[in-house]
């Protein structure tokens, strides 16, 4: 028991307890913060009506009547400036998920590269990441897209890279994949695969705790991914109809073509933020202590092994928080896009939307809202994941 | 206790407070555009008569800011002094010579497409006189007023005499460059929509990027203003390589527009371009203003102030369209300085001769 406390009450002297004070000194803080908001919202709108400017969301069910270049989801130029936000997160959604794919994976290799005993690779892995980390990426974005793609050549003199993939000023054009019959066939049967895989690896798992004896899972997991659904393929035939891009009046017609502009971003994203995650992931694996790896050495297991089971693991705990970072980084550094005619979310909606109708705060307060709401997800789940590699106590 | 009390109600009144002034902010944004616009028309009284200040405010300032392109030949263009020149430059100095009697009196303000409008909505420019099309969304929705046309134009094609194509109609399919932000990017979707044709639109935010992917062939044609297609295809690497497809898809009303609310002001701008096609109808050239104030026409005499007080009921001085006139010429001298035949550009005057001359350029007459 705590002797009673005197200034739970308000005593006689009451501006005197603290606790009061703090509480009315917080309440006032909150007043002040919602008045002065609500002085901007109320200025604005006072302005907004003075100029018969029009205000509010109902633009957005009004007809856009202009075409975007590359659209995700169906969009004509009859939909609405809602339907044009939505193609413009599709896209700025589309570059942050492949990019991000790509430079994560990119960026483990440079990093492992660079603490590698070859020491051409490890100083290639350097000259990397020296040169890209510190040159600004929107110089990078023309480089890429002035430089490299525009000189091109036209799309009837273009460059074969593999049979049916041509590479021009107009971008990719590549073979196009399209369901047929048997598609569904052919991912039940890659479903069944990597069931498979999963309870194989499982028991391989349990056997070597209880037996010391490893199981060589790899090599059978990899038989039943391509396995299966090759048999499948023998069984039933080709699993998707195969569509070549096929020269036309101006450009390539059919397949599947990937923009120029869309290559140059995604590629100087990935480039870019590869460079930070190749010195982040350096880092995490320096930041294990070397008696772990000759520890590991000494239980017999090799290098690739050690590396794998007892390296990263460890090193997770220190790579994925800065990772997270330069992750929401990709993501917001897209709307670069704008400088190259990409059409992504700031280009076609904070750009030409803002414009036709004129509605600055309800456009870029809803462009915010969305990279807002991006960033919080994407910290989102990788704090959960962090969770699940964070160490343990046991 | 007592205390507890007092605390508790000082919580209470700032909790009112704070309720009282965020409920009506969200409003804001849950007003639809219609009853906006209507509640600020019935309110016109109070808040008109603190906008209509910008006559006053730029007689303050001692000088107009107006808004005017990047670049665009014949239109508004700088040279290698950084003096402004073209239709809309003039524009701009004949307001200046209105207000201040001295056409020098501007500050030219370049704009992108993109960035025009948000520029004359919060007060940065006075006018915007920037080879802009008057719509009707632009002069409602966006709270602008039109003063009038100072070109009558219409969105046309150039593509690459290689190519082959010859008509707007062989475009199926075809990736075309523009700007971004601007009617042409509407007008073209319109019209290949309307013709059942496919087509890509690649749309840069500089006009000179959307020329350069044009010209280096990441587009198969460029389409803009058909002024603007003469105009810009004087900048390209070899101007012979290139045709402007005889289609003509859109009209394009092109004009000075101030902000709306501000009666006055819209008045001055309005007047001093009826003055201009009036002058040149009136036939009052700069070289003749001071030969032509002894007129005995009352129709000229009314124009160049001698008779009447017509600048006075507009807020200037009674001689406001003589200095105009003298500053920068009648509507026609105007027009042939800076696009007319005998320019690079080469424009013959078209849709843009004075109405009795089979154009469209036509103005209410000043009494």
């Amino acid at each position: 028991m705590r002797p009673p406390d005197k200034n739970k009450s308000f005593g006689p002297m009451a501006w005197t307890n603290p606790r009061l004070r703090s509480l009315v000194y917080q309440l006032g803080a909150i007043a002040a913060t919602i008045a002065i908001f609500t002085f901007f919202a109320l200025t604005a709108r006072a302005n907004l009506e003075r100029q018969n400017i029009a205000s509010g969301f109902g633009f957005m069910n009004n007809t856009a009547g202009f075409g975007v270049i590359q659209t995700l989801i169906p969009y004509s130029e009859e939909s609405s400036y809602g339907r044009v936000f939505l193609v413009g997160l599709a896209n700025t959604l589309l570059v942050a998920v492949i990019g991000t794919v790509f430079a994560v994976a990119l960026g483990f290799v440079i990093g492992v590269a660079r603490l590698s005993g070859n020491w051409l690779v490890s100083k290639l892995a350097a000259v990397y990441v020296e040169v890209f980390r510190n040159i600004p990426l929107l110089l990078q974005l023309f480089f890429w897209y002035f430089a490299i793609l525009r000189p091109l050549p036209a799309p009837r003199e273009s460059i074969v890279l593999l049979p049916d993939v041509f590479l021009s000023n107009r971008g990719v054009a590549m073979p196009a994949f399209h369901p047929t019959d048997a598609t569904s066939l052919f991912l039940i049967a890659l479903a069944v695969a990597i069931v498979g895989i999963i309870v194989l690896r499982r028991w391989a798992r349990k056997r070597r705790l209880a037996t010391g004896q490893s199981f060589p899972d790899g090599r059978i997991a990899l038989g039943l991914l391509i396995g299966l659904p090759l048999l499948v393929f023998f069984a039933v035939g080709a699993p998707a109809q195969i569509e070549p891009p096929v020269m036309g009046k101006f450009n390539f017609d059919g397949g599947w073509r990937l923009l120029p502009e869309f290559v140059a971003l995604t590629f100087g994203l990935v480039v870019y933020t590869a460079a930070f995650i190749a010195e982040i992931v350096r880092s995490g694996i320096l930041s294990v202590s070397k008696g772990q790896t000759e520890a590991a050495h000494a239980i017999g297991l090799n290098n690739s092994q050690t590396l794998r089971l007892v390296v990263i693991p460890q090193a997770l705990r220190v790579i994925v928080p800065p990772l997270t970072s330069q992750i929401l980084n990709l993501t917001k550094n897209s709307s670069l896009a704008v400088a190259i005619a990409y059409p992504d979310l700031v280009s076609i909606f904070a750009g030409t939307v803002l414009n036709q109708t004129g509605q600055a705060i309800e456009v870029i307060a809803l462009t915010m809202a969305v990279y807002l709401v991006i960033s919080l997800a994407t910290s989102f789940a990788m704090n959960t994941y962090n969770a699940r590699v964070a160490i343990v106590e046991r | 206790m007592n205390n507890r009390l007092v605390a508790f109600l000082v919580g209470i009144v700032i909790g009112a407070f704070a309720l009282y002034f965020f409920l009506p902010g969200p409003a804001t944004h849950l007003t639809a555009a219609q009853p906006v616009a209507t509640d600020a028309a019935a309110k016109k009284a109070g808040p008109t008569a603190a906008a209509a200040a910008t006559l006053d405010l730029v007689r303050k300032r001692g000088y107009m800011q107006c808004g005017v392109s990047q670049g665009l030949a014949g239109f508004s263009n700088p040279n290698d002094k950084g003096e402004w020149s073209g239709i809309d430059v003039d524009f701009c100095k004949a307001v200046a010579a209105a207000v201040f009697g001295d056409a020098n009196k501007v500050k030219y303000r370049p704009l992108s497409a993109k960035d025009r409008f948000t520029a004359l909505q919060s007060g940065e420019i006075d006018l915007l006189s920037r080879n802009t099309t008057w719509t009707m969304s632009r002069d409602t929705s966006l709270g602008f007023d039109f003063a009038g046309v100072i070109y009558y134009d219409g969105q046309g094609f150039i593509v690459k005499k290689a190519s082959g194509i010859t008509s707007a109609a062989q475009l199926d399919g075809a990736t075309i460059c523009t700007q971004t932000g601007t009617t042409t990017e509407l007008n073209m979707a319109d019209y290949f929509r309307g013709h059942g044709m496919d087509y890509k639109v690649l749309a840069f935010e500089k006009n000179e990027e959307s020329l350069s992917a044009y010209d280096e062939g990441r587009c198969d044609a460029y389409t803009t203003d058909a002024s603007g297609l003469f105009a810009q295809r004087l900048i390209m690497k070899n101007p012979d390589e290139h045709l402007v497809l005889p289609e003509v898809i859109s009209k394009e009303p092109l004009g000075p527009l101030v902000r709306q609310g501000d009666a006055q002001w819209a008045d001055v701008v309005r007047w001093t371009l009826f003055a201009l096609i009036n002058a040149e109808d009136l036939g009052v050239r700069q070289s003749n203003v001071e030969m032509m104030k002894v007129s005995d026409s009352p129709d000229i005499k009314r124009l160049l102030g001698t008779e009447g007080a017509y600048g006075q009921a507009l807020g200037l001085s009674n001689n406001w369209a003589a200095d105009v006139i003298k500053a920068v010429g009648n509507y026609g001298e105007m027009y042939n300085r800076t696009v007319g035949p005998d320019t690079p550009l080469g424009i013959p005057r078209g849709l843009n001769a004075l109405w009795k001359n089979g154009g469209l350029m036509y103005a209410p007459p000043i009494r």
